[in-house]
This record gives structure tokens, sequence and C-alpha cells, in this order.
């Protein structure tokens, strides 16, 4: 009975006035909706400073290193390709397949990780742009900080679904669900980058 | 039945206890968790009216001495805090996991554990904030040096350690600058905690409205309490990311030395106000929309007539939650924002008045013509009615901006919130809780004390709040420990304390009737009210279960129409067979034919939740090797709980003994 209930989405079989979208589904879209907002009003906060005149330089603008930041922004997308390739692994039953894009989904968040790591180190050493130089260094250390913080949890549950499935010698369908979920969580981190890359990176411009 | 054999993945094995404190700390039934939040919220609630009762007392007479200014600060403080964030958000997060699974016909809420979550969330965040106490480093606020009745650091006392500065937390002046020491840290993570906890509920419930209706819930079929608690969740939803980001922010400059609101190095002040009151307005909407779905429940049983207008009861509400992210600047119009903003504003503000205005119609037209009965629950439904739209006439003054200057920083802005907030959502809870106080315990509560607790509330409230519109409009100024003698402010402000001691003295009848009426009240029977919404159709105190069958719905106010059909000239007449289905439908209730599958309790949400205060004290004290050592266990333990969770297995192995067995999303 449960089982049934488990294996077959919420709203088909005919107990319940439903959306038909599974119930971790529907919460982790309505979740991510609200997670738009965080990031909304990170980068609004950011926009307001970054062309401020008359703030302590050096802009975050002024040091952003493009060619580099476009290379960690390509391995983070190229991320989203193994996180759907995981997906496609996990609904084809193919359990070392899944574990392989997990891994690597987990392998390329990392990088993209290391490179902020990188990234912020060389501001604050080569260019002395520091967490506390200016409003508009706040807010962008602050913003792609906690958008590193995503990536980070979502790494975390990423080796946790690697973890998992090893342990228990491959996902039981009861856990496929998971792997969309998660894959829901990191295409959303994924895109809110692309956002930040376009606006905050590419976009914004110190002031004259 | 095909469950693939799985080996056991968990930590614990899943908890068994069925009474007693293990129970309770492990349930993942939405009726206890309610309940646990009722009670908790009702102590916050105490302690809240408590420091009130200080703050009146302070104020009695001219310059009275009773508090320092630093400890008249705090207490007001917290007294917003712990009213607003500690006592009607969680009181309407008690309604809504009680009644919401029970009024759309389902046996629990989409993620139970989740909701179990939230509320162990909720509680250690408000422990956290009222630890602030044992943490005192007060040194004086720079502005404040020197001044008299105000702190030097000689000067500490139990009441100083508590955050001051007011619960929207305004910058520079709750920063680091102006206000050194721990005690506002405490408000900004605690508060942050509390988002967390909304957050998750918000999602929790908006999943179960959407989808575990029962059989024919469409959702135009929804009790308007249901469609009103989906309109909150939305509304903190959209909202709560907002403060999140603006308490970071404070949380940055107050700990880790970020500029965002430090005017000297071009940060924004201003940029403060705006994300609070993104957030603050909506909340106000979080606030008084449950007691306005409480009302609509109330208001159609004690008349004998249908909601009036229902759809547009519900659409109303709707609107009004659109509206509300589109006028925070009215708390603004003194902070120098542009006038093109003031005007676009203050007309936003105006229209909100709209959906307001229809919703007092449709419940004035409810009553009209009706069959009424003045029970508690009508009386304090009408309470609501009448004392919300004083509040809500004094709140359009407000949309008008150079009126809205003069009253800027007055009493006649504290008269307007406590007439909305206490006079709206505050009567309609107490309503809400001797309306539904049966399905609690089987029992009514005593009538003639409910009764003798609305008026004298009733009196005790206008007699504390009305005085504050002459107040404000004489001047009077608000968060100041004391007014000069001379300016005749003194009888007006004595009234006010006598009202405010009125109203705990009512607020003791309410508890005396509580207690009484848990024991020894009559009891109830399935149907006391003559009720019209399905959460009425199964026996009081609601079976573990809720539902013995899953019911089906074939109209609104379904149970309504089972019991009653029209004549020829379209009036009500009770069926003949009325009493016979209620009768029917309480035995039924009570004997479940098949077993049925609940939710299994679980150890890890408490032990989730515990992490996050644990990693707030270690903000605090990051500077130290203890505070780093407590962000770090905080946040393992809280991942560790999670990983636990995630791993705990889906279902065990049924002990097919009848109720009370396996079965967690």
């Amino acid at each position: 009975m449960a089982d049934v209930a488990q294996a077959v989405p919420a709203g088909t079989h005919g107990e319940h006035e439903s959306t038909g979208i599974e119930h971790r589904k529907l919460g982790m879209w309505v979740f991510l909706s609200s997670e738009f907002l965080f990031f909304g009003a990170f980068i609004t906060t950011y926009l307001l400073f970054a062309s401020r005149p008359g703030l302590a330089r050096p802009y975050p603008a002024e040091v952003y290193d493009i060619p580099f930041t476009s290379v960690s922004s390509f391995v983070l997308l190229m991320s989203s390709l193994t996180m759907v390739l995981a997906h496609n692994a996990i609904e084809r039953n193919d359990q070392s397949g899944t574990r392989t894009w997990l891994l690597a989904t987990a392998m390329l968040g990392s990088i993209f990780i290391g490179g902020q790591v990188f990234e912020f180190t060389a501001f604050v050493t080569e260019y002395g742009m520091k967490l506390t130089t200016s409003p508009a260094a706040s807010a962008f250390f602050v913003l792609t900080g906690f958008h590193g913080l995503h990536v980070l949890v979502g790494v975390l549950m990423l080796f946790s679904l690697y973890g998992m499935s090893r342990r228990m010698g491959g996902l039981s369908p009861k856990h496929h669900l998971n792997v969309e979920l998660v894959g829901l969580y990191w295409h959303f981190v994924d895109i809110i980058w692309i956002v930040i890359f376009t606006v905050v990176y590419l976009l914004s411009k110190p002031p004259l | 039945m095909t469950a693939t054999a799985e080996r056991p993945t968990t930590i614990f094995r899943r908890p068994k206890a069925t009474t007693g404190i293990w129970s309770w700390i492990t349930t993942v039934d939405h009726k206890r968790i309610g309940i646990m939040y009722g009670y908790t919220a009702f102590v916050f609630f105490i302690i809240g009216g408590i420091e009130a009762l200080l703050i009146r007392i302070q104020l009695a007479q001219p310059n009275m001495e009773f508090l320092t200014a630093a400890e008249y600060n705090a207490l007001f403080t917290t007294h917003a805090v712990t009213m607003i964030f500690l006592f009607v958000m969680p009181v309407s997060a008690a309604f809504v996991n009680y009644l919401l699974p029970l009024m759309i016909g389902a046996r629990d809420v989409a993620f139970p554990r989740l909701n179990a979550l939230s509320y162990w969330i909720f509680l250690f965040g408000g422990i956290f904030i009222y630890s602030a106490i044992f943490f005192s480093d007060v040194t004086a606020p720079v502005g404040a040096q020197g001044v008299p009745g105000n702190l030097d650091p000689s000067d500490q006392t139990f009441l100083g350690g508590i955050p001051s500065g007011g619960w929207f937390l305004y910058q520079p002046n709750a920063g680091p600058v102006f206000s050194p020491g721990r005690a506002i840290d405490f408000a900004v993570i605690g508060i942050q905690i509390l988002g967390v906890a909304s957050l998750i509920a918000s999602v929790n419930f908006i999943v179960t409205i959407f989808n575990m209706r029962a059989r024919g819930m469409r959702l135009l079929r929804m009790p308007v309490m249901v469609w009103m608690t989906l309109v909150v969740q939305f509304l903190l939803l959209f909202s709560l990311p907002i403060i999140a980001v603006a308490l970071f922010m404070v949380m940055f400059d107050r700990q880790f030395g970020t500029l965002f609101f430090d005017a000297t190095a071009g940060g924004d002040p201003i940029l403060w106000q705006h994300l609070f009151w993104l957030f603050g307005h909506p909340e106000v909407y979080v606030l008084i929309l449950p007691a306005m779905g409480i009302v609509s429940e109330v208001l159609p049983v004690f008349s004998k007539k249908p909601l009036f207008g229902y759809p547009a009861v519900v659409f109303a509400g709707a609107g009004i939650g659109f509206l509300g992210f589109g006028v925070w600047a009215h708390h603004m119009f003194a902070s120098g924002i542009t006038e093109v903003a003031q005007a676009a504003f203050g007309l936003a503000t105006m229209t909100i008045a709209i959906p307001t205005g229809i919703k007092i119609f449709n419940w004035l037209g409810t009553m009209w013509g009706g069959k009424i009965r003045f029970t508690t629950p009508m009386l304090f439904a009408i309470g609501f009615v009448a004392m919300f739209v004083i509040g809500g006439l004094s709140g359009v003054t407000h949309a008008v901006v150079p009126s809205d200057w003069q009253q800027t920083d007055t009493y006649w802005i504290v008269a307007h919130f406590h007439y909305v907030l206490f006079g709206g959502a505050v009567f309609a809870i107490f309503g809400g809780l001797y309306y539904w106080f049966p399905k609690l315990t089987g029992r009514m509560m005593n009538e003639k004390l409910g009764k003798l607790h609305f008026w004298v509330m009733f009196i005790g409230f206008n007699l504390t709040f009305a005085p504050m519109h002459w107040l404000g409009l004489q001047g009077m100024v608000r968060r100041t420990w004391q007014y000069p003698e001379g300016l005749n402010l003194g009888p007006w402000n004595l009234a006010s304390t006598i009202g405010a001691f009125i109203i705990a003295a009512s607020i003791l009848i309410f508890m005396y009737n509580w207690i009484r009426s848990k024991r020894h009240g009559e009891p109830s029977g399935l149907d006391p009210w003559d009720a019209r919404t399905i959460e009425w159709t199964i026996p009081n105190p609601t079976p573990e279960y809720n539902f013995a069958k899953p019911p089906v719905i074939r109209s609104l106010d379904d149970f309504w129409h089972r019991k009653y059909t029209v004549d020829e000239e379209g009036r009500a007449v009770r069926r003949p067979d009325a009493d016979e289905l209620i009768a029917r439908l309480d035995e039924e209730g009570r004997n479940p034919t098949e077993p049925i599958h609940l939710p299994n309790p679980s150890y890890f949400p408490i032990i989730a939740a515990a992490g996050l205060p644990i990693i707030g004290y270690g903000i605090i004290f990051h500077t130290s090797v203890t505070g780093k050592f407590l962000i770090a266990f905080g946040a393992l333990l809280t991942i560790a709980a999670l990983l636990g969770w995630g791993m705990e297995p889906l279902e065990e192995e049924h002990t097919e003994t009848g109720l009370a067995t396996a079965e967690a999303h």
C-alpha cells in the first residue's frame, strides 16, 4: 500500500485533489522560487553600490579577471550537463552510470568552488580588495560567497547521493527522485550563476 | 508488497514512544506539533505581555523613573519582536498546523518531519533571542553617552543585555558603531533562525494545500481559512528571503566589518529600510490574514448563513497579498525618498483599502439577516471586525503623505497597529481558540467565563489603545522613555496603563477557563457549534489518524449541506436525518475499518534544529576559538542530522495491528 503510494505520484491514485506532481518535487520548486528572491535582493544590493562614485577603490569591476571567471563559469555550466546525464542514467536504472555522473558533477562543482577561492585570494592579495574595502566590495564578496555556499551545499548533496548509492549497492526506485531533486537544485544554482556572471561581472562598470 | 530488501541505513531505530516526553520530542503528528506551537507561543505571549506592562508602568505618569532609558529601549524592542515573531506568527502556525489537514481532509501535512523541524527551529530561535540576557556586555550607545538615565558600562542591569534599537533594527542605529555589544546580534541572528522555520513551514503548507486535498475539495471549495493560509505562505515564501538578505548584511556589518549600511564609507542606511519593509509590510498581512481566515469561519457558523460572497473574500485575500508587496515605502515617507515615490506608494497604499473593504462588507453581509448566536467565538469575531475597521481607517491616514509626516513616530502609529494587530489578530486568535477548543479536547470552554473574558478584554483593549490616538495627535513621541510634565499627556497615559492591566486580568480569566475546561468542560460531542466545514465531521478530540475514511467533498460548506436543505422559500431547514448523520459520523470516525498508515516519529528534526542556534552563538563569538568551534560543531550537527534524515528508511516493516504504523515521505 505504502509502496504504491511512494511509486505513483500522489495525484494519480485518486485519493487526493492534487497537482499530480510528487510532493518533494513540488516542494523543491516552491523552495527555489523563494531562493530567486534571495539572490535577487543580493544582486540588487550589488548593483546599488557597483558604480556608486566616491567609494574606496578598487571597485570590483576594476579587478575582475573575465577570462578566468569565464572558464570557471564554463565548468559550472558543464556540471549541469553531467547532472542531466546522472538523471538520465538513473531513469534507465543504470546505477554505475549514475554514480559516475554524480561524481563528475560534484567534481566540476568543486573545481568551480576552487576557482572562486583562487579568485577571492587574488582580489585580496594582488589588488587589496577586501570584504571591508567598500560597500561595493562587501556586496560582491557576500553575494558571490553565498552563491559559492549554495554550490557547496549542492556538492555535499551530490556526494551523499553517491555515498548512499555505493553503500546500498545502487539507489532503490524510492530514491530515484532524490537525483532529480538534487538536479533541480543544481540547475537553479547554475542559472543564478549565469545571471551573476552576466550582471555582476560582465555588465557592471566602475564609475567614470 | 513489492519492497526490495533494503539494508537498514539509519543510525537510530525509529522512536516508538506514543506517550510521555519522548513521544512529544519525536512527534511528527501535525496536531501535536500544532499544540506545541500553541503553548510555546502562549508562553511568549505572557512574556511579551509582561514586557508591555512594564512599559506601561513607566509611562503611567510624566517623568517616571521606574525603568532606565536603556531598559525601556530593550523592553519595547523585545515586546515587539516577541509579539510578532514569537506569538502571532507561531500561534497562526499552531492554527494552521492543527486545522489545515483537517480542513482539506488529509491525514497529515506533506512533510511531517519538516513540520517538526519548523517547530523546533522556532522554539530554539525564540530561546536564542532571549538567551541574550545571559551574555550581557552592554556598552552605552555612542549617541546616548552622558544622557541621564542612559546606560554607562558600570550601569549594567538584568534587562540591559537584551536587544534594543527597535524591532525594525534601523541602520545605522542598530549597526556596529551606534549599538556596540552583543545584544542586537541576538535579535539579528535569532530572527534569521525564526525565518528559516517559517520558510520551511511555508514550503510544507503550500505543497500540502496543492497536493493533499480530499477528493472533491477543489480550490474554490476550500474553507476561507485554508485560502488565507495559502496566501500567507506565499507572502512568507517571497518576503522571508529578502529579510534574510538584509539580516545577513547587518550580521556581516556587525561581525565582519562589511560596510553595507555605513554612510561614512558610502554605504546606504536607506537600503536597510527598503529591504526591511519589503519584508515588513507583507509581514503585516502574514499576521492579519490568518485572523481574517478564522473570522471567516466563525461568522457564517454563528450567523447560520453561508459566507457572503465567498469568491470575493478569497480573491480579496489574494489581492491583499499581491498589493502587500507594492506598498512598503509608506513606512518610509519621512526618510527622504523622492516625491514621485511618495505619491506612488501613497496611492498604492490607498488601494489596499479596496480588498480590505470588500472583506469587511462581506463579513457584515454574512451577519446581515442571519440568525446570530452570540457565543464567545462570535463575540470575538464581531469584536475583530469592529476593531479592525478602526485600525484600518487610521491606517488609511498613513497613505496621505503630509498627514503621515505629522503622524510619523507618534503614538498615533502605536494606536493604529495595535488596533489591527491586537484588536484584529489577537481578538480573532482568541475567538479561534474558543471555537476549536472542542477539537483539541472534546470539551467546551465555559461560555460565561468566555464572555467575561471577551468583555473585560474589549474594555481593557479600548482603554489602553484608544487614548493613544489622541496622545499621538497631541504629539507624544513613541519609543521615548519619559515625557515631560505640563503637556497634559499624563491623564490619558494613566488611563492607558490601567487598560493594560485590565487586559492582563482578562488573560488570567482566559487561562483559568482553559485549564478548568480541559478537565471539567462539558463534553462537546461531534458538532457542538452546528458547523459547516469538514473538520467537524470527525470525533472530538481529533483521533490520531484524523479521518477514519478519506472524506469526499461535494460542495463548499460540505458538512452543512449534509445537515441542511432549503425549503420552497429558500430558508435553511435541517434535514430530518441530520442527528442520525452526526451519530453515524461519530461512530465511524472512532472505528476505522482498515489499517491506517501514519508517518513515523523521528529524532532527526530536533537534532537538525539544534545545530542552528549553536552556529548562531558561534558567529556572535567568532573571534574566539570557542566561537569557531561552535560554528563548525553546529554546522556538522545539522548536516549529520540531515544526512541521517535522508537515510532514515522511508518505511519500516508494518506491524499490522491496525493503527499507528509506518509510512513517511
